[in-house]
């Protein structure tokens, strides 16, 4: 075990010592680090996996393609790497709510959603949403129908899980990037749904 | 953390950034490129969570852990000295410190069967999608993926996952001991109690967390 974190210098001074260690041996440098930083506050992100979304819901032969293999069918855009080896995703449906959590550290799908948000890592989350899921859902602002069934998938080996939520009412005239910007990182994840566009 | 119980209540933040604080994003980099530097490997990263004084896993937020893991794995194989990391801040916040010397780099010696974690494997899956199944009570004194609230308990196997890297093995350099990997569906009641919520949970199992049930 190490040591009690209250005898050690704070967590900025002490990243800011380790990146100087490193750089002096020549392990890493400062456009790695800035490259890797910006790749993941940039280019990877929700974003990503809105634009899937988007295409299941407009398009029949992709959503087929996406439930049957997702790492494929993702991959199709690009989205791969990291944290990504092996995409499974989950449609919800009218009377089935799927949710997702990492109960062990905090393992996400990165190439379809970016980093973790903070309610994904606390361990509140963490703990309470495979214990009480409609009770947790409830308190992120999801209230289910009591008819809905609620499965929670606990991401504890190497397959990543991501939702394709419901499509709302009243979007069959948007094209598919005015549907990708509808898609909230928290409905991939299922603690949230689809709010119809206004 | 599953189950637990005392911690609260859960709230989004939309506008949440991705690093919050500048030195976060730094930690970030400088955890992922430490698998590679230290020699190890993403099981022996998860694993160094979990060697973190329990007050240093929640002090720092998860950019904390990831800082004082890549800290960790560096010192395990050597790359840089214990201590060398609190001298060095306490030189930058000028508070002068000797730095320890450079120790000898003692990078762990193992093979890998391939990047990533998912292995083709030749055996024959032992479990089959509709097969009652229990979760070994196991009590694994090094790394592992069981997590301790489905231990003992009864399920049923809903689908065969790619095989990969057995995590208990791999996080040690003991060799990756590559099994099937099952997506395995439990009852809120047969977690909980019969006073559960009525709710499904699926959670992968690797071949070995799991013997058959009659």
């Amino acid at each position: 075990m190490t040591a009690m974190p209250d005898a050690r210098p704070p967590a900025p001074i002490r990243t800011e010592a380790l990146e100087a260690l490193l750089t002096e041996r020549g392990l890493v440098n400062a456009d790695a680090i800035n490259g890797l930083i910006n790749r993941f506050v940039n280019d990877v992100g929700p974003m990503n996996g809105a634009k899937v979304v988007a295409r299941a819901w407009t398009d029949p032969d992709y959503k087929e393609r996406l439930l049957t293999d997702g790492t494929a069918a993702v991959g199709e855009f690009g989205f791969s790497g990291p944290q990504g080896e092996h995409i499974v995703v989950v449609e919800n449906q009218e009377d089935m709510h799927n949710v997702v959590v990492c109960t062990l550290c905090s393992c996400y799908p990165w190439p379809l959603l970016g980093l973790p948000p903070d309610w994904y890592k606390d361990p509140a989350y963490r703990s309470r949403i495979v214990r009480e899921p409609r009770t947790v859902l409830n308190e992120m602002g999801l209230a289910l129908d009591d008819s809905v069934d609620i499965t929670v998938w606990d991401s504890s080996a190497e397959n990543r899980y991501f939702i394709l939520p419901q499509r709302p009412a009243g979007t069959e005239e948007l094209s598919e990037d005015e549907l990708a910007a509808l898609v909230t990182r928290e409905a991939m994840v299922g603690v949230a749904q689809v709010g119809a566009p206004g | 953390m599953g189950g637990e119980q005392g911690w609260g209540s859960v709230g989004i933040d939309p506008n949440e950034k991705v690093f919050a604080e500048e030195w976060e994003g730094r930690a970030f980099a400088l955890g992922a490129m430490s698998g590679g530097l230290s020699g190890t490997n993403l099981d022996a990263f998860r694993h160094s969570l979990e060697r973190l004084h329990p007050l240093a896993y929640l002090q720092d937020g998860y950019y904390g852990r990831w800082l004082a893991c890549a800290e960790l794995l560096l010192v395990d194989s050597g790359i840089i000295a214990e201590g060398a990391v609190d001298a060095r801040a306490n030189n930058l916040l000028g508070n002068e410190t000797p730095e320890p010397a450079d120790p000898e780099v003692n990078k762990p010696q193992y093979e890998r069967g391939g990047g990533g974690s998912l292995r083709e494997i030749d055996d024959a899956p032992k479990f089959n999608v509709g097969d009652p199944i229990r979760a070994r009570d196991m009590h694994v004194l090094g790394h592992t993926r069981m997590p301790a609230y489905i231990r003992g308990r009864s399920g049923t196997v809903k689908a065969h996952r790619p095989a990969a890297v057995l995590p208990d093995s791999t996080a040690h350099f003991t060799g990756e001991d590559a099994q099937h990997v099952y997506t395995v569906t439990f009852d809120a009641t047969e977690l909980w109690g019969p006073e559960a919520e009525p709710a499904t949970l699926n959670i992968d199992l690797f071949e070995s967390y799991m013997e058959p049930r009659s």
